[in-house]
Formats: C-alpha cells, structure tokens, sequence
C-alpha cells in the first residue's frame, strides 16, 4: 500500500472527525472483548474480528443516508455497530443468549436486523453479493431512491456469482455498490498468490461498472470515495465498485496460526497506517479536540462496550423450545 | 507419535489422511492435490500437511475461492490421464459448487459409456459440536450417498483413514471422502481418543463397500459411521454395565453400502439403533432401517430406533446444539425404550 498522502480537508469539521473517532474506536473496544470473551470460551465457533478495517465501514456509513441497505460477510460485527446496531444485542449473539439479534441462533457470522437495514452476516464466502444485488433490485423496483452496500472480500472476489452479479446488476441499472474489502488475505492465500489481476476494482469495465481503488486506512478518503458512489447509485446511472484497500491485524478467526504473513509486516501496518491514530492525529493537530476529550471519549466506549459484554454474560440462554421456532415463518 | 515401547505408530485421521496422499504422490505422478489453503497451511484441518514441502506447489495447489471453477477443472483433468485429490474445506460449502460433484463428477462416466472415468478423490469435513452454525456444522451424508455414480466414504479412525484414501485415489470411480471435524485429532475442536489409532507405515488399502463389526455383541445392533461410531462404542459400554451386550457396527463406506454385515448383525440380536449425526429425515438412518424391514422383517424383535440430528438448522448457541447432537446416553435411551 502507498504512503500516507495526507488529506487535508479543511471544510471537516470537529464534529465529524470526533464521530468518526468514536465510531471507529466503539468497533476496535468491541472486537477486543469479543477476543477475552473468546479466550474466556464465553464465544464458540470461528469469530472473524473486524480490527483494523474500521475505516471501511464507518466512512461509507458517513455516506449512506435513512434507509439504505447494507449486506456483508461472516466478518460482520463492525459493519453491525457501525450502522447502528445495539452492541449488546450483538455481543449477546456472540455468546449465544436469548438477548442476541438471532436469539443465539446464529452466532458471530449471523445476524441481522431489517430495522437497521442490516441483511446479514453470511457464512459462505460470496454469498452476500447477489443478495445485495436483490436488495438493489427490489429498492428500484419499489422506487424507493435506496442504495446497497455489499460488502465482499478480495478472497470473496474470486467467486463466479460475484460476476454473474455485475453484470445483472449493471444490465439492470441496480442502485448496489459493490464494496470490496481488501484486507489482502483470504485466510492464509495473499491476493498475490490468488490473481494475476490484482487490481480487483477494474474487474468491473468488463461489464461497464465503473469503480475505484481507495485508501481505507482514511476514513476520510473512503467516505469521499462512498459520497461519489452513492451519488452515481442515487442518480439512476446503476452499480458502482469501491475496493477499499485495507489491512486485518488480527488471525482470519481466533483459530488462526498465522504462519502466511510476518509479525513485521503487522507491526508496520499498525504503527504506520492505523485508521484511528490518523483520526486522531488530526483531532489534536487541528485542535478539534484536546488529550482530555479524546480520554474522556476512551473511557465512554469503554462504558458501552464492558456494558454490552454484562449484558452477554447475564442474558439467559435459550430455552430449548426455540430449537422449533423461526425454522419457518410464523404465520401472520 | 512413535511409541517405541508397543512398536505402535498411533497416528490422528489427520496424519493418516496426509500420509496416505503422501505416499500415493510418491508411486503415482498423476495424483495432485488441490483445495483452498491446502499448501503452506496444511489444510484446515491438517489432513495435506507436508504435502507442500515434498511435492511443490505444481502437485499440491492452492486455489483460489472458486469452488465451482476447481471442482469441475479436476473433474476435466481427471478424464484427461490425472488422478486429482481435492477438498471442499466444509461439506456445507458445497451449496455453490454442487453442479460439478453430482452432475459432472457423479454422471460422465455413465453418460460417456464408460468411456470418460473420473477417477478423482473429492474429500471434506463434516459435522459440528463446536458451536459454529448451521452453515459449517452439517454432515450431509445422505445428500451424498443420494445421488448414483460417486462413491462415499467417511472413517472413524486413522487405520481407515489411511487404507480408505489410498482405496479411493486407486480407484477408478469418484470418491466422495467425507472426514468428521471432531475425529481429526486438531486440538482446537476437540480429541476423540478413539480415532487416533495404530496406523502401519507401509502402504495399504481399505475396501471401499465394506463395514466392520467393531465390537462384538448379541443384545443389539448399533450401526454408525464416523463420529457416530464412537459414541456407539461408548453406548456399549455403559449398556455392558447394564448387562446389555451391543454389537457396534462401524458402516466405513456409505456407497457402496454393506448391507449384509448390517443384516447379518441384526439376524443375530433382534435388535437395531442407528446412530447418524445427519439430520433425521430421508438419510444414512432411514436407508440402514428400511434396508432391515425389507429383506427380513421377521428378524426384528422390536421396532428399530435411530439417534440423529433433528431436521432443524444446526444453531450456534452450545446448549442449543449439544442438546441436538447424538451420543451415548441418547443411544442408551433409544434401547431402554425398545
Ligand atoms: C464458499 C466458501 N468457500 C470457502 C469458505 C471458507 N472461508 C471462509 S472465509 C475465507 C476467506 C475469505 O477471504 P476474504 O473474502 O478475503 O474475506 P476476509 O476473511 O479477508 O474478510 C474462506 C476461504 C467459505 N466460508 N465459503
Ligand atoms: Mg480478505
């Protein structure tokens, strides 16, 4: 990934660097305790943490308006705070409780809440793109001026209905952005070791899906990059790709042996690239806000986030009666 | 692995899996082996490590994550001369790629007259226990050992393992070889002791098609496969105390099925419970029952019992699904309530 080109953007205001600080810092807070409730065998399965992505969700949520949709992968808990999902709906999900958005159904890679316009947590890899697809598709067919973020992986890209979506969706003018999330692994495989078209935002002029490659490690640069995709949506004029070059500093799941990659090449990326140090940064530089506020915003998510883990642990779990319901819709 | 005092090489599925392929890469160029993270990872589940380091990333191929793109691509390489191993890293998976296992794979020998074999190894994990969902906790076996034109086979220990991989990548027929999570000896998702068994060093095969009375008994069947079989096992133990002596069948093949050696049992106790961590309906359970009834229902001195997985989505929450999972005092039940 390039350097750093340092966005100055005058016309920020204070508010919206300090909203985007929390935000981001809400989803790292959060991630870090699922990783102890993990550790504690509170939390099962494979849980696929978001950090060191946060720039990408929260800046396009900075871009979405009321009533647009969003629809990811199994790595989805950064996604869900970031449109506003109750944590403590979301960490009880972790631990499998009553109080979870799934009532402890569907655990870390499902989830969803259609009063946020969250469509899920999916478990198979690319899965979630023709979803958004029919998202898209219903929206404009219902006229409702909404657009789909779809969020997908750099390893997700590799799959046939990924291309089998754009170019429906570009056929039918869908208002869906494609939001590719290249963290740069999929699992232990490098994209170097998966394509030889590495740039994946360019896969799209094969079905006349404009895009762009953005620096997702700037929360300003992809909300920037969001605003010009939701605009084009918005506008009728169909699909658009935004591959958001980002970095994971964790394993694929807890469960990873991390073996493809060096301690080195993390350490770099978080020391030098770290979303929410630029935020910061910025904050004090600009004296948007002093080492007190910013402690004091610390100590908050930290509040909200201890707070959903108690709500994890007290939340009883399900009664056994709910093995047999939602197999099918309730009748109305 | 190596107890020097018994002269046993007690080996994981895991290790017997790799060392299977590793051999037969050694006698056969034509086998290569490819699947998602199967390289310098080792595979998921550990069954291809090593691989990489022997035979180089020409023979042992990551993919990348194209399911449909690989599965059907050995299927070509497999009539064109090679001898392809591949993994689909969960069973559940192959909901994007199920075109290439049962249209292509499973039918080009039967629509080539015999003229195009497939002889190819298609191998993935089963089955849950470990909290992850519905969409990587599913066995599947019946979904497979549906369909005409694969073989199907799923070990319970390493000595099968071993002999059955290198069975299936002799075999001129495509093998669906299905490997259960829990029996791979990977400390994180738990150790089933039972499966990690004497393995000998030197090359053997497992007959595809042939199940084997694991345990002697004349009170009742108990037919399993995979997991299933362990918790049979553990069953008769508990029914010994009770003076019930069970006899274990361990299915090892699905496809062919061994029918006789379940018949054969029941002939002698009377008596039949079918363990299959599947889900309840139309599988490996209702086919082991109905295959009983149909040849000598008069052999049967009550109403046949199965211990499975009940049809509903496997949920994440622990409780939820260990409540759902077969084992030993559910088979237990199941007897007492003959
Ligand atoms: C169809 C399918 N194939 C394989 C997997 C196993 N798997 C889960 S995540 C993953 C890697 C995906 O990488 P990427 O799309 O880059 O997303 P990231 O994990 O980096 O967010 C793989 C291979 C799966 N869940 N579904
Ligand atoms: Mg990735």
């Amino acid at each position: 990934m390039a350097t750093r080109k340092t966005t100055k953007k005058p016309n920020i205001s204070a508010e919206e660097l300090l909203e985007y600080y929390r935000d981001m810092l809400l989803i790292r807070r959060f991630e870090e305790k699922a990783g102890q409730l993990y550790g504690m065998g509170l939390i099962g399965g494979f849980c696929h943490l978001y950090i060191g992505q946060e720039a990408v969700v929260v800046g396009l949520e900075a871009a979405a308006e009321e009533g647009d949709k969003r629809v990811t992968s199994y790595r989805d808990h950064g996604h869900m705070l970031a449109c506003g999902m109750d944590p403590k709906g979301v960490m009880a999900e972790l631990t499998g409780r009553e109080g979870g958005y799934s009532k402890g159904k569907g655990g870390s890679m499902h989830m969803f809440s259609k009063e946020k316009n969250f469509y899920g947590g999916h478990g198979i890899v690319g899965a979630q793109v023709p979803i958004g697809a029919g998202l898209a598709f219903a929206d404009k067919y219902q006229g409702n001026d909404r657009v789909t973020f779809t969020y997908f992986g750099d390893g997700a890209a590799n799959q046939g209905q990924v291309y089998e979506t754009y170019n429906m969706a570009e056929l039918w003018d869908l208002p869906v952005i494609f939001v590719i999330e290249n963290n740069q692994y999929a699992m232990g495989t490098s994209v170097k070791r998966s394509t030889k078209s590495p740039s994946l935002w360019e896969r799209g002029a094969a079905y006349g899906i404009p895009g762009e490659a953005v620096d997702g490690m700037d929360v300003l640069a992809v909300k920037a990059a969001g605003q010009k995709a939701v605009d084009h949506c918005r506008a009728g004029k169909g699909p658009y790709i935004l591959e958001v070059k980002t970095y994971r500093y964790r394993g694929h799941s807890m469960s990873d042996p991390a073996k493809y990659r060096t301690r080195e090449e993390v350490q770099k990326m978080r020391e030098e690239r770290d979303a929410i140090e630029h935020v910061r940064t910025l904050l004090l530089e600009g004296k948007h806000a002093s080492e007190d506020d910013l402690k004091a915003i610390d100590k908050e998510i930290k509040a909200t986030v201890n707070e959903a883990a108690e709500f994890a642990k007290d939340s009883p779990e399900p009664a056994l009666d709910e093995l047999w319901t939602d197999i099918y819709a309730e009748v109305s | 692995m190596l107890d020097t005092q018994t002269n046993e090489r007690r080996l994981t599925i895991a290790r017997a899996m790799a060392e299977a392929i590793q051999q037969e890469m050694q006698a056969d160029e034509r086998v290569f082996v490819m699947g998602e993270d199967i390289g310098a990872l080792g595979g998921v589940f550990g069954n291809t490590r090593g691989l990489v380091d022997e035979f180089g990333r020409e023979r042992v191929r990551d993919t990348p994550i194209s399911e449909t793109a690989f599965i059907s691509a050995a299927v070509g390489a497999a009539m064109d001369g090679m001898r392809p191993v591949v993994e689909l890293m969960f069973v559940d998976f192959f909901g994007v790629c199920f075109d290439a296992i049962y249209n292509l794979m499973a039918k080009n020998t039967y629509f080539s007259g015999g003229n195009c074999a497939v002889p190819m190894v298609l191998m993935t994990s089963t089955g849950g226990g470990y909290s992850d969902a519905g969409q990587h906790s599913q066995c599947l076996y019946g979904t497979f050992a549906h369909l005409p034109g694969m073989k199907v086979v799923s070990p319970s220990n390493a000595y099968d393992a071993k002999g059955l991989m290198t069975a299936a990548m002799r075999d001129d027929s495509p093998v669906v070889y299905m490997f259960h999570k829990g029996l791979q000896g990977m400390g994180w998702l738990g150790t089933e002791e039972g499966a990690i068994v004497d393995t000998p060093e030197t090359g053997y095969t497992v007959e595809i098609g042939k199940a084997r009375v694991v345990r002697e008994g004349k009170d009742v069947t108990l037919v399993g496969l995979a997991m299933g079989v362990h918790n049979a096992l553990k069953a008769a133990d508990k029914l010994a105390e009770e003076g019930v002596s069970a006899e274990v069948v361990d299915l090892v093949s699905l496809v062919p099925l061994d029918r006789e050696t379940v018949l054969n049992s029941v002939a002698k106790t009377g008596r039949l419970i079918v363990v299959d961590e599947d889900y309840h309906s139309y599988g490996v359970s209702g086919e082991i029952i109905a295959s009983v009834c149909e040849h000598d229902v008069s052999k049967l001195k009550a109403a046949p019992k199965r211990v499975t997985y009940p049809d509903v989505p496997i949920p994440y929450a622990r409780h939820m699904e260990q409540f759902c999972l077969p084992n030993p005092d559910k088979i237990v039940a199941a007897y007492k309530a003959m």
